[in-house]
């Protein structure tokens, strides 16, 4: 839902971003809590600069945010800055929204000569 | 349809309406009939299937929605109030894998009230979340759901480019 109210070149870089097995695993984690640099870098079998590369990569896209605390480097999820914007209400907003043009979609199929009769017309 | 809806973060309640050209009656059907109730309840791309569905008061409802990949996410319902035709207080929350209520995960409370006006008829729901952090945690697996229906178009752009 998040994803639809992106501009093409956002999700661009999000599809980018997501299309990488270990990016999408430390969005995971950090959505969950967030993590100093070096604690994400020991979860993975490769380098410490590969993994502040996938970050950078993150960080482009708006999924995360990289921000110094004394010594450590650290990782938070964009979620944050999801909600700010508004989106909490969007995406609740549009879950209702969707479902409300659904069941739209299933009363304009009733014909008017079956509207009245319970659930008649509607089994599939 | 006209739709309106707000969000109370203080009060952690948000409140949706919509309003149908149908009759109260034909509205109440929607949520009383699981075969009607799985044709709005999920996305397109992840639909519900509801195994049960009992709307009575202390009913409860389990089902599951399906992606693309055959992926299942489980949720389930109870309703604490029922009043035909304008009335359904119910708690939903995430199911575990065999579709039982997960207690590790947040639920929320949901008020639906229908009113008929001159055959049309008004939907509003509200929605009570136990805390902030219960509500945090439903808009993060908003947007996990969000990242899962990305990596699914990634996918479908994947599986377009090889047969090129």
């Amino acid at each position: 839902m998040v994803v639809q109210t992106l501009t093409r070149d956002e999700t661009d870089l999000l599809f980018h971003a997501l299309a990488d097995g270990t990016r999408r695993d430390i969005v995971s984690r950090v959505i969950e809590s967030e993590q100093s640099v070096s604690t994400l870098a020991g979860r993975y079998d490769v380098s410490f600069a590969a993994v502040q590369k996938h970050i950078a990569v993150l960080e482009r896209a708006h999924l995360v945010t990289k921000q110094r605390r004394g010594r450590e480097q650290i990782v938070s999820s964009n979620v944050r800055t999801i909600r700010k914007a508004g989106d909490v209400l969007r995406s609740w907003e549009e879950l209702w929204q969707s479902r409300a043009d659904r069941i739209e979609e299933i009363l304009a199929a009733d014909s008017p000569a079956t509207e009245n009769e319970k659930g008649s017309s509607h089994d599939r | 349809m006209t739709v309106e809806s707000t969000i109370d973060r203080s009060a952690l309640s948000v409140t949706f309406t919509a309003e149908f050209d149908a009759p109260i009656d034909r509205v109440w059907q929607v949520w009383e009939d699981a075969r009607q109730l799985e044709r709005w309840w999920g996305p397109p791309t992840y639909p519900a299937t509801f195994p049960q569905h009992d709307l009575r008061v202390g009913g409860e409802a389990r089902y599951y929605m399906t992606g693309p990949e055959g992926d299942k996410y489980h949720g389930w319902m109870r309703f604490d109030e029922v009043d035909e035709p304008g009335h359904i207080r119910f708690i939903d929350g995430f199911g575990d894998d065999n579709g039982e209520p997960d207690d590790t995960m947040p639920v929320t409370r949901s008020v639906v009230t229908l009113t008929e006006v001159d055959g049309r008829t008004r939907m509003q729901i509200d929605s009570l979340y136990a805390s902030v952090e219960d509500l945090d945690k439903v808009i993060a697996m908003g947007f996990q759901e969000g990242m899962t229906l990305a990596m699914g178009q990634i996918e479908e752009v994947l599986a377009t480019t090889l047969k090129r």
